[in-house]
């Protein structure tokens, strides 16, 4: 990840005295784009994009992929950032084009993902005159981009693009949004650029104060049952190597947020998995009783503390991030960090001496053997969406970089898959966009070559975004979609199972398409199951298969996640495994034949 | 607890429409807000008086200071700065009460701007606890009709270093 310390090599040559010819608006945001390294750009066309798309055509450096819905476009350059750490790009046209991109740019804003989204625009004479097409999309995007530019001058394209890659990938990473109006476009004028970008107002810390950090190291060595909290912005900065040689160094368990998943192998002694509303039962008790908690790029959100004034309550926090105003945001901090996490660490760790913490350490495993993560799986029922996890991480494991959608499926992809390394799990945390995990699995693919690109779905995300499967034929992109089929709305069917007294409105599907039949139809190959024993068998199948493909694992819909803490209930609140009398209804004949 | 907020900001369009949407966002309540040229005319000077808790109060200097176009923030205290407000009231005042309204006025300092057979307008300026008092002094007549352009600020200059403001 580019954080402000990793300033861009590529220094622009400026001729000494001769001004430069006068160049296209096009051409100088073609260059641009190519200045700033940009591989791929997610698109829609649209009228007033045609001399820039004009572009696409005869030069290779950047490929242009044609999108089949803009909110996908967003959702690609995520999947591309969040995998590679560098910016994902999209291009689309003004009005429906841009208005589209919305969810996209939110998401990425709320998971703090640099993305830079360039929209055309009408021209700068007919602005705010409703014209054909228009949408003051700059307005409409202030609340969630870190910042949106309309461009009024060529002269000014090949700045503004460049500070707008420049805050996208600096400090707290976010997307921006370059409004492009045709006459810009069309016009000529001059690239110009400065030699270094310097922002008058956008100055972000990286290297944390010397005096917090020696507090941080002073904390750490008076606490008795410390633990690591570790959120999105460890992966980010980059400071997963930094975070295992503190916890290692000074025996401190970790445990991680959705966003954090893979910041710190989940398989190791001192992982407790995913803390929150559907965390590990033993990540959760260890909140309540740890005496320190050291927060790295994390933000204290409501599905990680539940009620708040009741989280974590006998520690001490500590609370590293780059960003001011995360810090006391929702909980108020005792020492505070500002600053890059990887860097912050790293200066804490040469303060750090090695230490042992046999019984916190105990205490941590005898917890964990207490309430471990569980599900049944008896002969005969269906697959369960747990076991279905379990096999795909034992069949792929860190050959594959997952996304996923956003539900129940998306739970238990956190809880059940073996995560080895940083930027294996992708998914959508803050805004919780169903629809996500497809399209960014496209983008994963295109970043990361050498990984298999898998998208844990489920049925009621997946439809939202299903027409991409022609996008990823038409490139030949290899995304494997592991469908976990329940023929609903699991999340919400879960709440209603709890909440509700089982009374399931507007969940079901009562029609759902034949998603192998669907695949054909689009180019790709699929496969159905729904016995146990066909899942490795398949699983197998689905990855030797070149190009996109859809496994259809048809799961049992009553099955809950656990453990729970109900929304905004305290951490001593948490339902921890499955008490209710199970009762099998008859839905899986609501479910295609096979 | 109020608090008022002294913004530096770039002189470009829709600024104040995104600093005030900021506090729309989060949920902060706005006072008063003016806004205006400053020495620089690439630079517009906001302020804000705003509501809140204390630590809402500087999570909003934080959230201020994330904006793009926001070069500066500061919380000014009452006593480390000069804050006037301009107000104009047109204040009930026929005949029989017509002198005691001017007299009541001019101990404000206030200026006669207009006057008809049943009202006197009048502008006065001051800081915040002024315009309180003046209003307020006012209440009794009736004030048919008011406009106040919120509150201005400027540090004071040359402070001494060892001065401590009183709490």
């Amino acid at each position: 990840m580019a954080v402000a310390t990793k300033a861009k090599s590529q220094a622009t040559k400026q001729p000494a005295k001769l001004k430069p010819k006068k160049i296209s608006g096009a051409e100088i945001i073609y260059r641009s784009l190519e200045r700033e390294g940009v591989k791929y750009v997610f698109g829609h066309p649209g009228a007033i994009l045609l001399t820039l798309l004009d572009l696409f055509l005869e030069r290779s450096k950047i490929k242009h992929l044609l999108i089949r819905h803009e909110q996908c476009a967003a959702h690609m350059a995520e999947g591309y950032a969040r995998a590679s750490g560098e910016v994902g790009v999209c291009l689309t046209t003004s009005g429906p084009g841009a208005t589209n991109l919305i969810t996209g740019i939110t998401d990425a804003y709320m998971d703090s993902i640099p993305i830079v989204c360039l929209t055309g625009q009408v021209a700068t004479t007919m602005v705010g005159n409703d014209a054909f097409q228009e949408a003051d999309i700059v307005g409409m995007t202030r609340t969630v981009t870190k910042h949106s530019y309309l461009v009024k001058s060529t002269d000014d394209l090949a700045e503004t693009i460049q500070e707008a890659f420049y805050i996208a990938r600096t400090g707290r990473p976010g997307p921006v949004l370059v409004d492009l109006p045709k006459d810009v476009l069309l016009g000529d004028g001059h690239y110009q650029i400065p030699e270094k970008v310097d922002l008058r107002g956008y100055k972000p810390t990286t290297k944390g104060h010397p005096r917090q950090i020696q507090r941080v190291a002073e904390a750490i060595k008076e606490a008795k049952q410390p633990l690591l909290y570790v959120g999105g912005g460890a992966i980010h900065s980059e400071a997963h190597k930094e975070i295992l040689k503190l916890a290692e160094t000074a025996e401190i368990p970790v445990t991680y947020t959705l966003l954090g998943a893979g910041a710190f192998p989940s398989a190791h002694e001192l992982s407790l998995g995913m803390l929150g509303m559907h965390g590990t039962a033993y990540a959760n008790y260890a909140t309540m009783e740890c005496d320190l908690l050291i927060a790295v790029g994390a933000r204290f959100d409501d599905r990680v503390t539940g009620k708040v004034s009741e989280f974590a309550t006998r520690a001490k926090i500590i609370h590293i991030d780059i960003d001011p105003t995360a810090i006391g945001k929702n909980k108020a901090a005792d020492i505070p960090v500002v600053g890059d996490a990887r860097l912050v660490l790293a200066e804490v760790n040469k303060l750090v001496k090695p230490q042992k913490r046999a019984l916190w350490k105990k205490r941590i495993q005898n917890l964990r053997t207490e309430y471990p993560l569980s599900f049944d799986s008896p002969e005969g029922a269906p697959i369960k969406p747990q076991e279905a996890i379990v096999a795909l991480s034992e069949e792929v494991g860190d050959k594959a970089i997952i996304t996923t959608e956003v539900g129940q499926h998306q739970m238990w992809a956190a809880q059940f898959y073996n995560f080895t390394f940083p930027r294996q799990f992708i998914s959508s945390g803050g805004l919780g966009t169903m629809g996500f995990g497809f399209p960014a699995a496209i983008g994963v693919a295109l970043a990361r070559p050498d990984k298999l690109a898998i998208d844990i779905a489920g049925d009621g995300s997946f439809q939202m975004v299903m027409q991409e499967i022609a996008t990823a034929v038409q490139y030949g992109i290899p995304v494997k979609v592991f469908l976990l089929n329940n023929a609903t709305l699991g999340m919400v069917r879960q709440w209603q199972d709890l909440f509700m007294d089982r009374r399931f409105s507007e969940v079901d599907f009562d029609s759902s398409p034949d998603y192998v039949k669907l695949a054909e139809a689009f180019g790709a190959s699929g496969r159905r199951i729904v016995d146990k024993e066909e899942l490795r068998p398949a699983i197998q199948e689905m990855i030797t298969t070149p190009g996109p493909y859809i496994l259809d694992v048809i799961v049992d819909p009553d099955e809950l996640v656990f453990p729970m803490v109900p929304a905004g209930g305290a951490t001593k609140d948490m339902i921890v495994r499955d008490s209710r009398k199970k009762v099998l209804r008859g839905k899986l004949s609501a479910l295609p034949d096979n | 607890m109020r608090q008022v907020y002294s913004i530096l900001v770039n002189n470009h369009a829709g600024v104040l429409s995104h600093v005030a949407g900021l506090f729309t966002r989060r949920g902060y309540n706005i006072e008063s807000i003016a806004a205006g040229p400053t020495e620089d005319a690439t630079i517009t000077r906001i302020v804000i008086v705003a509501i809140g808790e204390e630590n809402e109060l500087d999570q909003i200097a934080k959230q201020l200071r994330k904006l793009y176009d926001v070069r500066e923030v500061e919380q000014i205290s009452y006593n480390q700065a000069v804050t006037r407000e301009l107000v104009l009231a047109t204040i009930e005042a026929p005949i029989n009460k017509r002198s005691e309204v001017i007299q009541l006025a001019n101990a404000f300092g206030a200026q006669v701007i207009n006057m008809t057979d049943d009202t006197v307008t009048l502008e006065a300026s001051g800081n915040d606890h002024k315009v309180r008092t003046l209003l307020k002094a006012f209440e009794g007549y009736g004030i048919s009709q008011m406009a106040r352009t919120g509150m201005i600020s400027l540090p004071y200059d040359g402070m001494p270093e060892d001065w401590e403001p009183i709490a």
